[in-house]
């Protein structure tokens, strides 16, 4: 299998009030075509710093990429111009946001959203489509994520929906242009654990459906065993483990990995 | 539907306060010392024609009677004679009322008009000059009380520049009658009277500068920090990961949902503009309700106080009755919740 997204060496600082302090440490991992990796560690060690740079959204400053390359099918996002990396962001490569209660605008239906977001992808990808050709699509990515009545869901304002719901749309959101890599930053660790387990579940058949790579972030390491096959351990900025997700569960190198596996919630381990 | 239930919500709130407002009113106009037929017949006036104008009156039945007289009138829209003018309360403010309505509606527009803006910019460049410019100036505006901005403006531009119009509404060689809406920048456009419209501006500019200023700082301020507020919200990072364009971020996704604060700010400025007007038609000699409602006040001119009162009041709650109609169709979550609660 060839890897698709390869981080090799990233180091990231942020200056706050004139003080520096640098949070990714040298890092790098791989996600090959159509694979599912996972990075997992504690809260504040770096994850979505690390998924912010990949996707281009890090704020600079105060952030800085101080060293390091990412390479996406070949290519270094870091150093390619503006405009290529604008035409890959949200379309060959995008992601599912955390938290459906935050992450949805309040004021605009989904409809107009999703409508929105697509309308700029095809922009930038040159490609040619319509108000209803781009309906036709969003209904269709809602009915992928297992809406029932997309039409309705498509009419309704974020607030008049479920954290379930909403969290599928944010998942509807990354698979409107076809993308060949997605990026889920703890997805549904804002809901209860029986609609996070429906969530990964349905994230898992989707990324499987579709033939696509999926980088899973999470804190928690029993998210992980269902969905991924391969997982980064990342603590305070740097990959301290990586491997083969059974053989870290069986046998962790590390005390810190070991304690996340201690601290899964018994619960969501069974339901994935 | 649900907008209908929201809107119907919003009326009864509003029939309930405006109805306090009368009571609360009628009663305080009563109480404080002062006899008002006493005073509108003057010291020579015998104690048996004070007697028979108090019983004409109804003052010397229970307050609860005379506010069921009160309240009756009102229901036919009649506010009653006053005791100075001898007039219907309901004429005398119908002559008074367009000058105010035109003075306090152009203030707020105006001061809407610019104020977001201001604060757009100052969201926009946050931490350099235009932040720093639009900061300052709602500082300024905010401890400058109306009274010295007026008379400061009157003495800048209408004597020592001597650029503008200082009283009045219209200059005394220009007759017009306002004669449709009573609003001198429409009736002048409906006759094509371009001269008249030009001169009411210009006669409406100091005193609605002096007004304004104030809250244009506030909405200013409000936009600006909530503005800034929704650029951290995690929806504008997901349409900056999914490659939103800049500007539509700032105008459609940050705009929109940041309306609501300097819309609501606006309704509750709306009171003490209304408070200020009076202030300001009385340094400017603008021909509204002050001077008629400061008379009626100081000559305990019952009628004429409640129907200052009630129309302020009803201008009062209209306004703001719009602008929470704005707020449901800027914002889908006021306008559900409000359906639901
Ligand atoms: N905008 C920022 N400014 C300063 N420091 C930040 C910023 N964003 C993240 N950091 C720092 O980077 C570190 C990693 O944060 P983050 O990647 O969000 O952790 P997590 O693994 O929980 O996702 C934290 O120590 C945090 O303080
Ligand atoms: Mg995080």
């Amino acid at each position: 299998m060839s890897v698709l997204l390869s981080v090799e060496g990233l180091s990231v600082s942020f200056t706050t009030y004139g003080r520096r302090s640098q949070v990714l440490h040298d890092v790098s991992l791989a996600v090959p075509e159509g694979a599912q990796i996972a990075l997992v560690g504690e809260s504040g060690s770096g994850k979505s710093v690390t998924m912010k740079t990949i996707m281009g959204i890090l704020p600079v400053p105060p952030a800085k990429v101080e060293g390091g390359r990412i390479l996406f099918a070949g290519r270094d996002l870091l150093t390619m111009p503006e405009r290529d990396r604008l035409r890959l962001r949200g379309t060959a490569m995008s992601m599912v946001f955390q938290d459906p209660m935050s992450s949805l605008n309040p004021v605009f239906t989904i409809q107009d959203q999703l409508g929105t977001i697509l309308k700029y992808a095809d922009r930038r990808l040159g490609r040619d489509r319509d108000r209803r050709g781009r309906r036709v699509r969003i209904l269709e990515v809602l009915a992928q994520v297992r809406m029932r009545d997309p039409e309705r869901v498509a009419r309704s304002f974020p607030i008049m929906l479920s954290g379930g719901m909403r969290q599928r749309i944010l998942i509807a959101m990354a698979l409107l242009s076809e993308p060949r890599l997605l990026i889920a930053d703890e997805p549904g660790t804002a809901l209860d654990v029986t609609t996070q387990a429906q969530i990964l579940k349905l994230l898992k058949d989707l990324v499987t459906e579709n033939g696509l790579a999926l980088l899973m972030i999470t804190h928690n390491l029993g998210v992980v065993r269902q969905t991924c096959g391969y997982t980064y351990v990342m603590n305070r900025g740097r990959i301290v483990e990586h491997g083969a997700t059974q053989a870290i569960f069986e046998a962790p190198a590390e005390d810190y990995t070991r304690n996340l596996i201690a601290a899964v919630p018994r619960l969501t381990g069974r339901n994935g | 539907m649900e907008f209908l239930v929201f809107l119907g919500r919003r009326v009864l709130w509003s029939l309930l306060v405006l109805f306090g407002l009368s009571v609360v009113i009628f009663t305080i106009a009563r109480v404080v010392p002062g006899d008002p037929a006493r005073m509108a017949l003057g010291p020579r006036a015998s104690a048996e024609q004070v007697q028979a104008l108090q019983e004409t009156l109804g003052l010397n039945r229970p307050l609860w009677e005379q506010y069921g007289l009160f309240l009756s009138g009102l229901a036919q829209g009649d506010l009653g004679r006053s005791l100075l003018t001898a007039q219907s309360v309901n004429v005398d403010i119908a002559r008074t009322f367009p000058a105010t309505f035109e003075l306090v509606l152009c203030t707020i527009v105006l001061a809407f008009v610019l104020g977001v803006p201001l604060g757009v910019a100052a969201a926009r460049w946050k931490d350099r000059w235009p932040d720093n410019l639009v900061r300052a100036l709602a500082i300024v505006s905010a401890v400058t009380p109306t009274f010295f901005l007026a008379l400061l403006l009157q003495i800048l531009a209408g004597y020592v520049l001597n650029i503008l119009p200082t009283t009045g509404r219209l200059p005394a060689s220009l007759p017009f009658q306002a004669d449709i809406t009573g609003l001198l920048l429409i009736d002048s456009l409906i006759r094509g009277r371009g001269d008249v419209f030009a001169e009411a501006v210009r006669h409406l500019l100091l005193p609605t500068i002096a007004l304004g200023a104030a809250t244009m700082g506030q909405i200013a301020r409000i936009t600006r920090a909530s503005l800034i507020d929704v650029s951290r919200q995690d929806y504008i990072e997901a349409a900056r990961a999914f490659g939103v364009p800049d500007r539509l971020r700032m105008f459609k996704y940050m705009l929109r949902p940041a309306f609501v604060p300097p819309l609501t700010i606006t309704g509750l400025e709306f009171a003490s503009l209304i408070g200020n007007a009076f202030v300001v038609e009385l340094i400017f000699s603008w021909p509204g309700m002050a001077s008629y409602g400061v008379r009626a006040i100081t000559q305990k001119d019952l009628n004429a106080i409640m129907g200052v009162v009630m129309v302020s009041g009803v201008f009062f709650v209209l306004v703001n009755l719009l602008i929470d109609v704005l707020v449901g169709v800027v914002d889908p979550r006021i306008r559900i919740r409000g359906a639901r609660a």
